[in-house]
């Protein structure tokens, strides 16, 4: 039998997803160390970073598929290799190390059970989807947080196909009439007179010849017209027309983001995380609001400075606590490289809460008359330990900072404060920023 | 779908069948008719119709993932798989094939859009001639697989899944599927021969079988337990006897012996480790043919262009742009090159064909020594075809593997003891060495002999139903332990009851070890 004409098809535009739920399953089953990585991750980028997915890497441990195999490092190995040079039968070869395999290549590394790192890339989604599950958000946030751009459905003309909402009656009846005029399609007045006429005549049964014969046109001529009317529709799919709508990128400006952090001996690596998650949140609501935004880093022990995220995160400091010189910082930033015209201006400040004797009242002074008029939110956490958390649990407890800002939560709704000691406690903070935007769109 | 009527060769002065890279439909279609005008009527190839599907390079990953299957039942370790070769393929760590080919009726290929048209008529050549003629002839792949069912196979154990996934839920196939999947290396027939199989009958019977079996138990469980008295040694000794006669063990295929007596697996769950051992079967062939299957494709690909370069139908370029990969994909770096891995069954497949081929037309003195039967015979066509037909790997090359080819490769045997801080060479590519090098390199082709050699050798009836597992232990290679615990606890659980792995070995006799759950 010979083959014939092959048949050929062209799949190139079947859908490509077919591994799709392979892939779901694959990070069901890894989630748990995915998580680890994930937060592993958070804490090595940079926090412009976080929110672009990207490679990690997960022990290969938990997703291997166990099969019996042989051990390469015991027994008797032999094997055939190509290319030799030098050797004659009988040559002994000294092996790399005690526990190799047969006389180099890559065999001596091959053993029975290796324990590789698993490195792969997860999706911007997928990356947030399990960055998110700790911070608790809802459901409608993490959508909206994880749309890279944000569209408008803009008026683009007409288009022959789309939904039935769409429908542009005006232009469809105008080409149908058109059309129908084109192929002389008779209206139904021009039927019913016919109509008439006829039942007129039939009426009679005095009916002269000539008679007769005009009732036999109009028989014809009914039928004629019945039939150009059933050929001729009255709206053809050719006729129809939608209205069109392409996706316009909103209009966006620029923001800047002030990361405000007490990094005196008491925030150990522990607030810090809990501050970098906190921070990461802002920024990714950030971004995908304003076309650009910039991040400022002010870190503060009892004078502040203005550094990079990797000083910032990561050197340790010691001195007092002076929170106040923090926000005076912020206002000289601002003031320098911000003006507020064209800027929109986020401010986001982490620490334990503890302040310099009365430095408490003169930041909450600076708040109320000079940053908060400026400022589209300011929200400030107050990073506890568990038990603490649980001491202060009525908010209207608190270290210094929080009892002296309490007074500015009620007077600015662009304020915002939360006690944290759990990742999950970060998102309320947003909550009011969040269902500002959500509101919105 | 965007099918052009076909064409003849193009008119006017030139007989190219292409120019350039860029390909289309019409193109393809001449194009193969030129290529298969030469496989059938100048190589005598016999093969399955094609059916050549154009795809992207997702999709070629896709295909990757499932086995290179066009379906596959859904499991996460395809998804594994996907991550992976998706972040290698990122990287630029590994190129895509630029084909996939599976043994089905019709031969089903696989092409990527992003190959130029030379290389499209090079692929079509190797897999839609070497492959499928491969397929359809070899004796290995006549026995063990049904390429007629087999997609028809697939679409029905990939419904029969999702339909357990709905009914037992996802979780419980998940693990059955982990569980059957680290025991599918034991799970296909090596030694017994077996009927023809034919995949689509075995989906009718599975519908019996769900009303049947679900009442039946195996016969075997009925009479337990019953302690034996002391005197009974004998008679106990007697009854083991009958019993492995019964049960047919020893018995290889520990999948296959589980999903037929396991005391408490479901109807459902025998279907499904009987889907992973059919599929497991299916691809045994091409584990045990890697060498000459490609050997063959490469020789018809290759034997191919250049005969259509010959005839003035393709042009110096295109041949240029083919001979360029074709040498990449059979290059063979030596043992101490940092590419090496191991020996490419490409090169040494291409090699062998060439030289059976030489050795049928020019042959020296010394191929009249090693080969009278065919050195001379001038018949290639008829030679190459009837090894392909007739030998796997390891046969292939014990019997045809040459001293020139193993002066060619510069082949070397080598041999490791544990323990030794030296290796030892144990034979070259020279008068003594012939010999010991090619029985070497093809025992390191037989799969059966590669592999860890379990067995089922018992059931422990008189008490507690345990399944004893023998690994026989050769050249003193025991079994890497983590992953031998991780299957030892999967196969429990499809067992249901305890399972002890021993190890014995193989020359003396002598006990190792044991493991048990």
């Amino acid at each position: 039998m010979t083959a014939g004409t092959p048949h050929l098809i062209d799949r190139r535009l079947n859908p490509r997803d077919r591994s799709l739920g392979n892939r779901q399953r694959f990070l069901r089953r890894a989630r748990a160390q995915i998580k680890e990585a994930i937060h592993k991750a958070v804490n090595d980028r940079n926090l412009a970073d976080v929110g672009s997915g990207g490679k990690i890497s997960i022990p290969s441990r938990g997703v291997q598929e166990p099969r019996f195999r042989h051990d390469r490092s015991a027994g008797r190995h032999s094997g055939v290799l190509p290319g030799n040079r030098t050797f004659i039968s009988g040559d002994r070869i000294a092996k790399p190390d005690s526990a190799g395999g047969a006389g180099g290549g890559k065999e001596a590394s091959d053993r029975g059970d290796g324990e590789d790192e698993f490195v792969f890339a997860l999706s911007r989604d997928e990356f947030l989807d399990i960055f998110f599950d700790d911070l608790e958000l809802p459901n409608l946030v993490k959508a909206s947080l994880k749309e890279a751009y944000a569209y408008k459905p803009l008026r683009a003309g007409f288009t022959n196909h789309g939904v039935a909402t769409n429908l542009n009656v005006l232009r469809t009846m105008r080409n149908s009439i058109g059309r129908r005029v084109a192929f002389r399609r008779p209206g139904l007045a021009k039927v019913g007179e016919v109509r008439e006429e006829l039942a007129e005549l039939a009426q009679r049964d005095d009916l002269s010849a000539l008679e007769r014969r005009r009732l036999a046109e109009l028989w014809a001529e009914l039928e004629a017209m019945n039939h150009r009317r059933r050929v001729v529709p009255y709206i053809d799919p050719l006729d129809i027309r939608y209205n069109r709508f392409e996706p316009q990128p909103k209009p966006k400006t620029k923001a800047v983001m002030f990361c405000l952090m007490d990094v005196s001996g008491s925030m150990g690596p522990r607030e810090k995380d809990l501050a970098k998650r906190f921070f990461v949140l802002l920024h990714l609501f950030l971004q995908r609001r304003y076309d650009r935004v910039d991040i400022v880093f002010i870190r503060h022990t009892h004078v502040a400075q203005e550094v990079d995220e990797q000083t910032f995160f990561f050197a340790q400091e010691t001195g007092g606590t002076v929170v106040s010189t923090a926000l005076a910082e912020m206002q000289k930033i601002v003031r320098a490289r911000y003006p507020v015209s064209d800027w929109n201006i986020y401010a986001a400040q982490a620490s334990d809460g503890d302040d310099f004797a009365d430095d408490a009242g003169r930041c909450a002074e600076m708040l109320d008359a000079e940053l908060l008029p400026i400022c589209q939110y300011f929200a400030y956490v107050e990073i506890l330990d568990p038990r603490e958390f649980e001491l202060f649990k009525d908010s209207h407890n608190g270290k210094d900072l929080w009892r002296t800002y309490q007074g500015l939560q009620q007077k600015w709704r662009s304020f915002s404060m939360k006690h944290v000691a759990d990742p999950a406690h970060i998102y309320p903070v947003f909550r009011e920023l969040f269902a500002k935007q959500n509101a919105k769109a | 779908m965007e099918r052009q009527p076909q064409t003849k060769a193009r008119p006017g002065r030139s007989r190219l069948l292409f120019e350039g890279a860029e390909w289309d439909f019409a193109t393809l279609q001449r194009t193969y008719a030129a290529i298969e005008e030469i496989a059938i009527g100048d190589l005598g190839l016999d093969v399955y119709p094609n059916q050549i599907e154009i795809i992207s390079s997702e999709h070629m990953l896709d295909a990757y993932c499932s086995v290179g299957m066009p379906l596959m039942y859904q499991h996460w370790s395809f998804g594994k798989r996907f991550v992976r070769e998706k972040e290698m393929y990122r990287k630029g760590h590994k190129g895509l094939a630029y084909e996939v080919v599976i043994n089905s009726s019709p031969c089903i290929s696989y092409y990527m859009e992003d190959n130029t048209m030379p290389i499209q008529a090079l692929v079509l050549a190797h897999a839609a001639f070497g492959h499928n003629h491969f397929f359809k002839n070899n004796y290995v792949f006549q026995q063990w697989t049904d390429a007629e069912g087999i997609l028809d196979y697939l679409e029905f154990a990939k419904r029969y899944i999702v339909k357990c996934e709905e009914q037992h839920g996802v979780k419980a196939v998940e693990e059955l599927l982990d569980a059957a999947h680290a025991l599918q290396d034991q799970g296909v027939f090596r030694y017994r021969r077996r009927p023809k199989p034919n995949l689509r009958e075995q989906k009718i019977r599975q519908r019996e079988r769900e009303s049947y079996d679900a009442q039946h138990y195996n016969d075997l469980w009925r009479t337990l337990p019953r302690t034996v008295a002391p005197g009974e040694e004998a008679a106990a000794d007697r009854e083991f006897a009958e019993r492995k006669k019964r049960l047919k063990l020893p018995e290889e295929n520990l999948l296959y012996f589980i999903e037929k007596n396991s005391p408490t697996l479901e109807t459902w769950q025998r279907e499904i480790l009987r889907i992973v051992r059919n599929v497991a079967q299916y691809f045994y062939p091409q584990k045990q043919t890697k060498i000459m299957n490609e050997g063959c494709a490469s020789f018809v690909h290759y034997y191919i262009v250049n005969k259509l370069f010959d005839e003035g139908r393709i042009s110096e370029g295109a041949l240029l742009e083919i001979l360029h990969s074709h040498s990449n994909v059979i290059l063979q770096p030596a043992f101490d090159d940092q590419r090496f891995g191991g020996i490419n069954p490409y090169a040494l497949g291409l090699a062998m064909m060439q030289d059976i081929r030489r050795i049928c037309t020019e042959p020296t003195e010394e191929d009249h020594a090693w080969y009278p039967a065919i050195a001379g015979n001038g018949d290639w066509r008829t030679t190459l075809r009837d090894a392909w037909a007739n030998y796997r790997d390891e046969s292939f090359i014990q019997q045809f593997l040459s001293p020139r080819l193993i002066r060619e490769f510069k082949l070397f045997l080598v041999s490791d003891v544990a323990g030794n801080d030296h290796a030892t060479v144990d034979g070259i590519h020279d008068e003594r060495g012939y010999e010991n090098v090619r029985n070497a390199l093809a025992r390191s082709c037989d799969i059966s002999a590669v592999e860890p050699d379990i067995q089922i050798v018992d059931v422990d009836l008189r008490g507690d139903r345990t399944l004893v597992l023998r690994h026989a232990v050769r050249e003193g290679v025991p079994l890497a332990e983590r992953s031998r615990d991780e299957v030892v606890a999967y196969a429990r659980l499809l067992w249901g009851y305890d399972v002890r792995l021993e190890s014995v070995d193989q020359s003396t006799g002598q006990p190792l070890c044991e493991v048990g759950t």
